[in-house]
């Protein structure tokens, strides 16, 4: 059976980037905010750019944080989208969907936000599948996740945070894929063939 | 380690690109996404596709430019020019723009870096700042450097990034089309005192004047045209000589 993947339609930023990025691979993804075509979905992508609370509260208001919650398919969260998988977000003091037992904090030193390349480390996730040690991704990003037991790929910013997370069926990415020329594509066809 | 980044800036006239890569024979003349995919390929960090079209009537013509560009290239990319109020912003978000670049319209109205940074995020907006040295002070222009202004180069600085821009593009017309180099002190003194990242702009001729720019100017980024556009410097000699001297560059 074909693929047939959903990207959560909600209040945030740029979500069509990754529609493009999909289809710069050949592969057609529906942008969605209803219930019943993401749960049937056979792989969801949760990108996003914006802020954690008010884009919490709309996910409530349309039922969608207990939807993706419980959702046992491939998920990929991208950059908000791996924050509000968190337990709790600093930005604008949220409860998040809790995906992955951590926060978010703040960033409190360096140049705010991490803008531009920054290298992938320790990577261990099939989303690295045939990437070179070092490989360079693209982040924009005030807020992020401490390295914990969910961490798959780390980077350096004024310390060392969590660039990408893993929970059973759930993976995320703080950088952008879709941003992050062909090695960001790559993680986007790993995903898609996970 | 967070990278330093090299921009190719790419002139854009009613829709098409006019100053973009002059010396490959691109099939199209002009396509916004031959030029800006060369340039990816050669390991540009980011594009800066620059409106410099006259007529309002034209204008819309960006718009088609940028959802193209979006669909093909696979690196974050900037739009300036043709942004005088919010909805000017939004229409290039939703054609797919990473960021937008504001300068002259939000000197006449400083307010809209508050409405686009509270609407977008700060993210997505760098404010440009054309800035040269009048009887020892740093004044700021508008509108192409033909209009000064009242402000002064750092106090401007200062005021954009507290309503909420997010990366400042700071060219200093001295400098600009000389090619002898950024302004290297003045770029310090922006990326020491503001906790947002600069871009460098104006003066590249040879790649000392970027490795420059980083150690000395303590830019977060450069942003060059001619010297890339005419084949002076290729990007990819370009990172090979920055990461020889030490300065992170993705390769």
């Amino acid at each position: 059976m074909a693929d047939n993947i959903a990207i959560v339609k909600y209040n945030a930023g740029n979500i069509r980037s990754v529609d493009f990025a999909l289809r710069r691979l050949g592969i057609k993804a529906e942008i969605t905010d209803d219930s019943a075509r993401i749960r049937a979905a056979s792989k969801v992508i949760f990108p996003g750019v914006g802020e954690a609370s008010g884009t919490m509260e709309y996910l409530r208001r349309k039922g969608l944080d207990v939807v993706i919650r419980r959702l046992s398919q491939p998920v990929l969260g991208i950059c908000l989208g791996m924050q509000l998988m968190c337990g709790y977000s600093e930005e604008g003091d949220t409860e998040c969907l809790g995906i992955f037992n951590t926060v978010v904090q703040k960033f409190i030193t360096g140049k705010v936000p991490h803008m531009g390349w920054n290298m992938l480390e320790d990577t261990r996730s099939e989303l690295f599948r045939g990437m070179a040690a070092g490989s360079w991704v693209y982040y924009v990003h005030s807020y992020f996740v401490p390295e914990n037991t969910h961490t798959v790929a780390t980077s350096y910013y004024n310390g060392r945070f969590s660039a990408a997370m893993q929970r059973d069926n759930f993976f995320a990415t703080q950088f952008h894929p879709e941003k992050s020329g062909s090695y960001g594509e790559l993680i986007l066809k790993n995903f898609i063939s996970l | 380690m967070l990278s330093k980044r090299i921009i190719p800036c790419l002139d854009v006239l009613d829709g098409k690109v006019v100053k973009g890569v002059n010396f490959v024979n691109l099939k199209e003349i002009g396509d916004p996404v031959d030029h800006g995919k060369w340039y990816s390929e050669q390991g540009a960090d980011e594009l800066v596709y620059l409106d410099i079209t006259a007529t309002h009537e034209k204008r819309k013509l960006l718009a088609e430019l940028v959802k193209k560009v979006a669909e093909k290239i696979n690196i974050p990319f900037t739009v300036g020019g043709g942004v005088n109020q919010l909805q000017d912003a939004d229409a290039l978000l939703s054609a797919g723009a990473d960021k937008i670049s504001v300068n002259s319209a939000v000197l006449l109205n400083p307010s809209l870096i508050d409405q686009i940074a509270k609407s977008f995020g700060s993210q997505f907006l760098v404010v440009a700042i054309d800035a040269k040295k009048v009887d020892g002070r740093w004044i700021v222009y508008r509108n192409g450097g033909r209009i000064t202004t009242d402000h002064e180069l750092f106090e401007w600085a200062s005021e954009v990034w507290m309503r909420g821009a997010g990366e400042i593009l700071f060219t200093s017309m001295d400098h600009d089309g000389v090619k002898e180099g950024y302004a290297c002190k003045e770029l310090a003194m922006l990326s020491e005192t503001l906790p947002i990242p600069v871009i460098a702009s104006g003066g590249a001729g040879a790649p000392e004047h970027f490795l420059e720019a980083f150690t000395e100017g303590k830019a977060d980024a450069a942003l060059a045209a001619s010297v890339f556009h005419y084949n002076e410097i290729s990007i990819t000699g370009l990172k090979d000589y920055l990461k020889n001297h030490n300065v992170p560059v993705r390769l």
